[in-house]
């Protein structure tokens, strides 16, 4: 996540003080997302930096005091902002996910009972999944924020339960089904782009 | 005996005790149930969930005496339906149990009110009475204003809506919804599930068979089923708070 375009977004209201962006980061995220003041501020000097915000900030004593300043967004900073809104997150090659490799070993090691496996996962899931459900049944009704967080996260758990229900049907096909004779010539298997695995 | 399934108690409304049911005769027989217990008590809403012919209708179908199993009991607020008369079983399914269908179900020549008043009006009460406790129905799922009006003139959401008015109609204490949320988009659908969870919140007990997870997740326990057994089910998992940042680690 990109926590210096989050800043921007809450800088674009108006000016405002590093503690201020802080708590409103964490409210604005649904409060699932910690961040703590010494990322806010590091933060903040790399936007003040690259010139797409600005600061008015000296202590009452003349001196620069972080804590004391406020900060606001420049032109530029409003052109990055709506730069990075549009632009789509690279999705392009498979996240590295270690339930997708579990699955993979469990159909390999013998002796392994890869739909116990699979079940296993499935349970913890859906109690993940009835968590989350309990957060948007109450806190997250009045909150908007949380609200799409928790939908975003009850959609992205749901599709890792169907993609085990497809892979134990798949598994159950495999099983039933005589083994392929070997061909004289190996036929090569695709390869996936190696663009390196998101994380 | 088998024992009571996971939440098994005295106060159980709805218990199932080592149920099967076969269809056909050898060699051709079809087990859609074998061997099993649940039981779901007042208050509580489970939800089955499991892949097609997974025997999750069966169940509800076996839950609301709409059918009778091969072996195995079936226990409805502490009574037994096996050998009961069949009108004694029919009065209990109008008072007891109420039901929620996919396609809602509602008849068309009445208006909302007139359908949610129905199981009470075939019971033999009084039809003031019965209007009374359908408007109170309505207004609890907040469609009292719709009350005159035909399943037509509604919105698939009033709909449902209308259609869980009717089976809670009363002092229904069991609850039993067939894929409830129909082909809703996905945020009414929630919204049909919170209703059921009110309901449940309110002292019915309710089993919702779904295929889909994001609805089974509104459920206190949710039981899996493959090939008529039971695979699996959930135990009650922490409150949502773990899910927020904890404050005194920041």
């Amino acid at each position: 996540m990109s926590v210096p375009h989050v800043l921007l977004a809450l800088l674009s209201e108006g000016p405002k003080y590093g503690l201020q962006l802080r708590e409103e980061f964490e409210a604005g995220t649904g409060e699932v997302w910690p961040l703590n003041v010494g990322q806010v501020y590091k933060t903040l000097g790399r936007l003040e930096r690259d010139g797409l915000a600005e600061s008015d900030g000296t202590g009452q004593d003349g001196r620069e005091k972080t804590g004391q300043k406020r900060f606001r967004i420049t032109p530029r900073g409003a052109e990055a902002l709506a730069a990075w809104l549009r632009t789509p997150p690279d999705l392009t090659s498979p996240p590295r996910d270690e339930l997708v490799m579990k699955v993979l070993v469990a159909a390999r090691v013998p002796g392994t009972d890869a739909h116990e496996v699979i079940q296993a996962h499935r349970v913890y899931l859906l109690e993940l999944m009835q968590q989350w459900t309990r957060l948007k049944e109450g806190e997250a009704r009045d909150d908007l924020s949380l609200a799409l967080v928790v939908d975003a996260e009850l959609f992205r758990l749901d599709a890792v339960i169907r993609w085990l229900d497809a892979a134990e049907v798949r598994l159950a096909r495999a099983a039933a089904e005589p083994p392929r004779p070997a061909s004289a010539a190996p036929v090569p298997a695709p390869q996936l782009r190696r663009l390196g695995a998101r994380r | 005996m088998s024992q009571p399934g996971p939440g098994g108690s005295a106060a159980s409304v709805l218990e199932l005790r080592g149920v099967s049911k076969t269809y056909g005769q050898e060699p051709a027989t079809v087990h859609a149930l074998a061997g099993i217990d649940l039981s779901v008590r007042g208050g509580e809403m489970v939800a089955v969930m499991g892949p097609s012919g997974s025997g999750k209708s069966t169940l509800l179908t076996i839950a609301g005496s709409l059918e009778e199993p091969t072996s195995g009991e079936v226990l409805v607020c502490g009574m037994a339906l096996a050998g009961m008369p069949r009108g004694r079983r029919a009065r209990l399914r109008r008072r007891v149990i109420g039901y929620v269908f996919q396609d809602f179900n509602l008849l068309p020549g009445l208006t909302a009110a007139e359908n949610a008043a129905l199981p009470l009006e075939l019971d033999g009460v009084a039809v003031p009475k019965a209007r009374a406790a359908a408007l109170a129905a309505l207004a609890a799922l907040g469609v009292a204003d719709r009350a005159g009006w035909f399943p037509d003139q509604l919105s698939g959401g009033e709909r449902q809506r209308v259609a869980i008015a009717r089976a809670v109609v009363g002092e229904r204490r069991l609850l039993l919804a067939d894929e409830p949320s129909g082909a809703l988009d996905s945020v009414n659908a929630g919204e049909v599930m919170r209703l059921l969870h009110e309901a449940c919140q309110r002292g019915v007990a309710a089993v919702v068979v779904t295929h889909d997870a994001q609805l089974a997740a509104w459920a206190d326990r949710i039981v899996l089923l493959r090939d008529g057994r039971m695979t699996g089910h959930t135990t009650r998992p922490p409150g949502p708070e773990s899910l927020l940042i904890p404050r005194e680690a920041q």
